[in-house]
């Protein structure tokens, strides 16, 4: 009962990196209670390949439901399998607080007739205890929340837990899926994938944010031009600017959109409203470039610039890209 | 067609929040409460289907204390046809104590779809429409982006990190909104007349145990930013220079 299970995401076939994250903190959660660390991982016919990375990240156990209806996506028939093997006796179960960890988990939840405790940036075990903490009231308060009970479930903000390569055994067990997964009644009839090329806001351990202040649509080439010489870098926006239709609204980070801890936030042009500041104010360095040096994102801000965007902006891509040669 | 939407009331995130003198709940004075604003954008999208199609009726269910009748009737003066008061004298933190109401609820109800929020902007959690789903044993679509319903079944799309997905499903089913569908529309001042007398049924919640319980609440830390570092290009330098070394995230 000390085992703790921990859902590994992927999407089109690959592992996505909130899967690493979650084995991680897995990890710590199972070394705390004296328990091993199993992986799930479900998806069509070849996903077991992904086994030995998960192993590798702190996975004793690599539990693998291979079945073609789990493509593209099958979060209703994922989440059966996930609640049943938990019957077998679990401490805890981990998801990442990602679009699809935040869709999978309260239905395991729902299954297993417990609560989620959703969205953690901490977790604390202390004997027979789990206690974790999760942003209220758009972040503006923090929650300390106790877990009664067993299983735990848990997702977890991306970022909070760096993937660690503490390797274990992995062995893989193949599991069965429940019932006919292509017999699902919620069926994902399209992926539509967005470029492939570049780090997503899930993933990147860099974002670059963009808001009103860079006024007008073809000036976020100068937020992609940054993020691309960063390297690791994905691209965010305020709702500003998606509710202007500059860029689709999966690109915004705040109370209503995304909610994300990078290492890195550049805030280019925006104005720091706590709806934004909601879903960033957790990253763990910030810098701001705004016009305005009266702007509320400075108050939060590690490191600002006052300036004119279009001018700062190329000015630090340029250095970025200057500093990076000298690696 | 039949739609159930849920609603909760929550205080205005605009305020500065105190934590109150017990150490686990936010002081109460002088807040501002309204619905939840993804319950907001569920109500426009159930009443938008009712207009569009003619013929659903739209029931408002709310778990809470007494004050949660204000915002059944806000969502009556929207245009929503009966409300359901689950009276508690406190909404639970635990989101399955609350689901397990509501499901009690909307299990004799007959709905063809139940809408949800994608989460309340209080607690965060984006659990009870899930769970209510699988208390009932009916499907969900969480944090639909775009919803059309049918007779028998609807589409949906999801918005991903950098990506989307677009789905199928069957009624009845429960579903829950995200940002980006829909506008919640004022209540007209007729609206606010007519609300006045639509039914509104109130009724103790069936609240069990809860296993989920604050302990603490705190303000984050402040950060202690607030540094900055120039002005214009002439800065860039010295900024690129501490996220090498001071933040060392370069
Ligand atoms: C219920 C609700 C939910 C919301 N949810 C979200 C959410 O999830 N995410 C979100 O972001 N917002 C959200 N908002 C909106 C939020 O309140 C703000 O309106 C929004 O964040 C402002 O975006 P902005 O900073 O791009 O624009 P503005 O507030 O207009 O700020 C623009 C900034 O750019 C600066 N600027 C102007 N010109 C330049 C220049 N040349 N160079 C540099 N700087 C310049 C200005 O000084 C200003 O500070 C929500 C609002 C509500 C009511
Ligand atoms: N007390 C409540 N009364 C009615 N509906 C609620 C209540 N709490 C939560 N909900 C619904 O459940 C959704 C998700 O809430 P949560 O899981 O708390 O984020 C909300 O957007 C509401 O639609």
């Amino acid at each position: 009962m000390a085992n703790v299970l921990a859902f590994a995401e992927t999407r089109a076939g690959a592992l996505r990196k909130s899967a690493l994250e979650t084995v991680s903190a897995a990890r710590m959660l199972a070394d705390a209670a004296g328990g091993e660390v199993h992986a799930l991982i479900v998806g069509p016919p070849g996903i077991a390949s992904a086994a030995e990375r998960l192993g590798a990240h702190g996975a004793d156990v690599v539990l693998v439901c291979e079945h073609p209806g789990f493509a593209p996506d099958n979060p209703e028939a994922a989440a059966a399998v996930v609640a049943k093997r938990l019957e077998s006796g679990y401490r805890a179960a981990l998801f990442a607080a990602t679009a699809q960890g935040r869709d999978v988990s309260p239905r395991v939840a729902g299954k297993a007739g417990r609560p989620l405790a959703a969205d953690v940036i901490a977790i604390d075990v202390t004997g027979d205890t789990i206690v974790v903490r999760h942003p209220v009231n758009t972040g503006k308060v923090i929650a300390t929340v106790n877990i009664a009970g067993t299983p735990a479930i848990i997702s977890v903000r991306p970022g909070t837990y760096a993937a660690r390569g503490d390797a274990k055994g992995g062995r893989v067990e193949r599991i069965e899926p429940v019932g006919d997964p292509s017999a699902s009644r919620v069926k994902v009839t399209e992926l539509v994938a967005g470029d492939a090329t570049k780090p997503d806001l899930g993933e990147a351990p860099i974002i670059v944010s963009g808001g009103r202040g860079l006024k007008a649509p073809e000036n976020f080439k100068l937020v992609e031009e940054l993020a691309e010489a960063l390297g690791n870098a994905a691209v965010g926006a305020t709702r500003a600017v998606t509710d202007d239709g500059w860029r689709p609204h999966s690109d915004q980070i705040g109370q209503t959109g995304r909610l994300v801890s990078p290492d890195l936030y550049i805030a280019v042009g925006i104005s720091g409203a706590i709806q934004h500041l909601a879903g960033m104010r957790t990253s763990r360095t910030i810098v701001a470039i705004n016009k305005d040096r009266e702007a509320p994102i400075f108050k939060i801000a590690d490191y600002g610039i006052v300036g004119d965007a279009l001018e700062v902006v190329p000015a630090l891509t340029a250095a970025i890209k200057e500093a990076k040669k000298g690696h | 067609m039949k739609i159930a939407v849920c609603i909760k009331r929550v205080a205005d995130m605009e305020a500065r929040f105190k934590v109150g003198s017990d150490g686990k709940s936010v002081d109460e004075t002088g807040l501002k409460y309204d619905m939840n604003d993804f319950d907001g954008y569920a109500v426009e999208v159930a009443l938008q289907h009712k207009e569009k199609t003619g013929q659903a009726e739209v029931v408002v269910i709310s778990l809470g204390p007494d004050v949660v009748q204000e915002t059944i009737r806000k969502a009556l003066s929207m245009g929503a046809d009966r409300g359901i008061h689950l009276k508690a004298a406190t909404v639970p933190f635990d989101n399955f104590a609350i689901a397990k109401a509501l499901a009690a609820e909307l299990s004799t109800g007959g709905y063809d779809v139940i809408m949800f929020g994608k989460m309340s902007i209080d607690s965060a959690n984006g659990a009870v429409g899930a769970i209510v789903a699988e208390l009932l044993g009916m499907p969900v679509v969480n944090a639909c982006s775009r919803l059309e319903l049918k007779n028998g079944g609807g589409t949906a799309r999801r918005e991903l990190e950098g990506a989307a997905e677009l789905l199928e499903f069957s009624l009845p089913a429960v579903v829950t909104i995200d940002e980006g569908i829909a506008r919640a529309r004022y209540p007209s001042l007729k609206g606010i007349m007519a609300a006045k007398k639509k039914p509104l049924e109130s009724k103790p919640a069936q609240l069990g145990a809860e296993a989920l319980t604050v302990v603490k609440l705190e303000l984050p830390p402040e950060r202690a930013g607030g540094r900055i570092v120039g002005e214009g290009a002439a800065a860039v330098p010295e900024l690129v220079r501490l996220l090498q070394t001071e933040a060392k995230v370069l």
